[in-house]
């Protein structure tokens, strides 16, 4: 990925509601007529995808969290995100 | 499992405002018996009953009808389940709707929208809905609800008589910028079993519908997500009807009648409660209908000892009664059951019958008893 495209600021798709769901007491991807539990690691990304954040800064964050080189986190987003796009929870 | 082993709060809420609607759908999921307005519940019970789902752990609210925009409350009910943090949905015909109305709904926070189409051809669409210039109005609330920024579901009820213009519908679909299509083939109850032979698809057009759609799912993937529910009637094992009996859904009729589906009260053998007389949580947790078919220990054999019998959790009860003649029976989509060869036999009747008259669902006075 270029740095360019580091520059866009990852969104959830329209529609699409993070929400801690104290009943069960985890969090929940609300969606069109959809519930998701996300796995882990696509929730951390979902919840870094807040319209504030660019797609450099999720990854240099997630790099810190995880103490790990930053071009094999830099990979693992780009797949997942392209995988919560995929299924209708990210901006395309 | 035992039958309160791991069960949770229900998911979501189908809240039937109104079986009122200007549209006549020859395979409407409403009960061939329909609630008149002045039987509907009013604006404060169900304010109460949102807030008592919210309690609950329920996370998702689906306004429903009839038609959920001819009651002018529905605002009013839509800012009071956003308040109370649901995820709120409206399923519409979009007739009757105009831009102001759509507008006033996102300002209210709806989150999502769901419209229906009949077909993609327009006297077949309003031939189908039983009214006039019906596909020219729906496509122009599609526009107002795109530009309101509503994510959009188009939802296409699919059987014999629309089923050649599956591609035109799902190209629509792209066209109007819809993020999800419903693909739904017609499910046989109420209105739809009375209109079966004017409806039943052939195998070989399920078939086709069925490539269709894998295709475009493939073609479209990231642009457009097709959900596609399919016929029981050329099936080998049934579906988990509501994600199973009492498991994830309540639907609520339009005078407060509590379901564990919208086809349960064609089962005559239960008692319904009515959310006016108690709390919702009761109703979920204890009352006699949610809890006579929940889990497995109701189930006879063959589905008791079925390796499935926690995937499908014994398929429809509806259909059981409707096809084999009592609901406690293994439902005759599972080709275990003593009852499916026939009802396969009866589909293909169907599909093979010239039937292209529909019976339309209309209100009609109920004797007062």
């Amino acid at each position: 990925m270029s740095a360019d495209e580091e520059t866009t600021v990852p969104r959830l798709a329209q529609g699409v509601r993070l929400k801690f769901d104290a009943a069960r007491d985890g969090w929940v991807v609300l969606a069109p007529e959809r519930i998701i539990v996300p796995e882990e690691t696509a929730l951390e990304i979902l919840r870094k995808c807040d319209g504030e954040r660019s797609l450099a800064a999720i990854i240099d964050e997630l790099a810190a969290d995880y103490d790990a080189p930053r071009d094999v986190i830099a990979d693992d987003v780009r797949a997942l995100m392209s995988e919560l796009t995929a299924k209708g929870l990210l901006r395309p | 499992m035992s039958v309160a082993a791991g069960l949770g709060p229900p998911l979501a809420v189908l809240a039937e405002l109104t079986h009122r609607c200007p549209l006549q759908c020859p395979y409407c999921s409403n009960p061939l018996e329909l609630v008149g307005k002045e039987r509907e519940l009013a604006t404060e019970a169900w304010k109460r009953v949102i807030d008592e789902a919210a309690a609950l752990g329920v996370l998702q609210i689906h306004f429903s009808g009839g038609e959920p925009t001819v009651r002018r409350d529905l605002e009013d009910l839509i800012r009071h389940a956003r308040a109370a943090d649901l995820y709120t949905n409206l399923i519409t015909s979009g007739i009757g709707v105009d831009e102001a109305r759509i507008k006033s709904l996102a300002d209210a926070g709806l989150d999502h929208i769901q419209l229906s189409i009949q077909d993609t051809e327009a006297l077949s669409a309003d031939r189908i809905a039983g009214t006039h210039n019906s596909l020219q109005k729906k496509l122009a609330v599609a526009g107002w609800i795109r530009a309101a920024g509503f994510p959009l579901t188009l939802n296409a009820v699919v059987h014999r008589q629309n089923l050649e213009r599956l591609e035109a519908m799902i190209e629509l679909a792209v066209e109007l910028g819809a993020q999800r299509l419903e693909v739904a083939h017609v499910q046989y109850y109420g209105w739809a079993l009375t209109n079966r032979a004017a409806l039943m698809p052939s195998r070989a057009q399920l078939d086709r519908a069925t490539e269709i759609v894998e295709q475009a799912r493939k073609r479209l993937t990231g642009r457009l997500i097709i959900d596609y529910v399919v016929p029981d009637y050329y099936a080998q094992r049934p579906k988990a009807c509501m994600g199973g009996w009492g498991r994830r859904f309540i639907n609520i009729t339009p005078e407060g009648r509590a379901l564990p589906c919208h086809a349960a009260e064609t089962i005559k053998t239960l008692q319904f409660d009515n959310v006016l007389d108690r709390s919702l949580a009761e109703i979920w947790n204890q009352s006699s209908a949610f809890t006579r078919f929940r889990g497995t220990d109701w189930m006879p054999d063959p589905c008791r000892s079925c390796d499935r019998r926690e995937i499908d959790w014994g398929g429809c009860r509806c259909q059981a009664l409707a096809l084999a003649g009592d609901a406690e029976l293994t439902d005759p989509a599972c080709a275990l059951s003593p009852s499916h060869d026939a009802m396969r036999a009866m589909a293909e009747v169907d599909a093979a019958s010239s039937e292209t008259k529909f019976t339309y669902r209309r209100l009609k006075a109920r004797s007062a008893l």
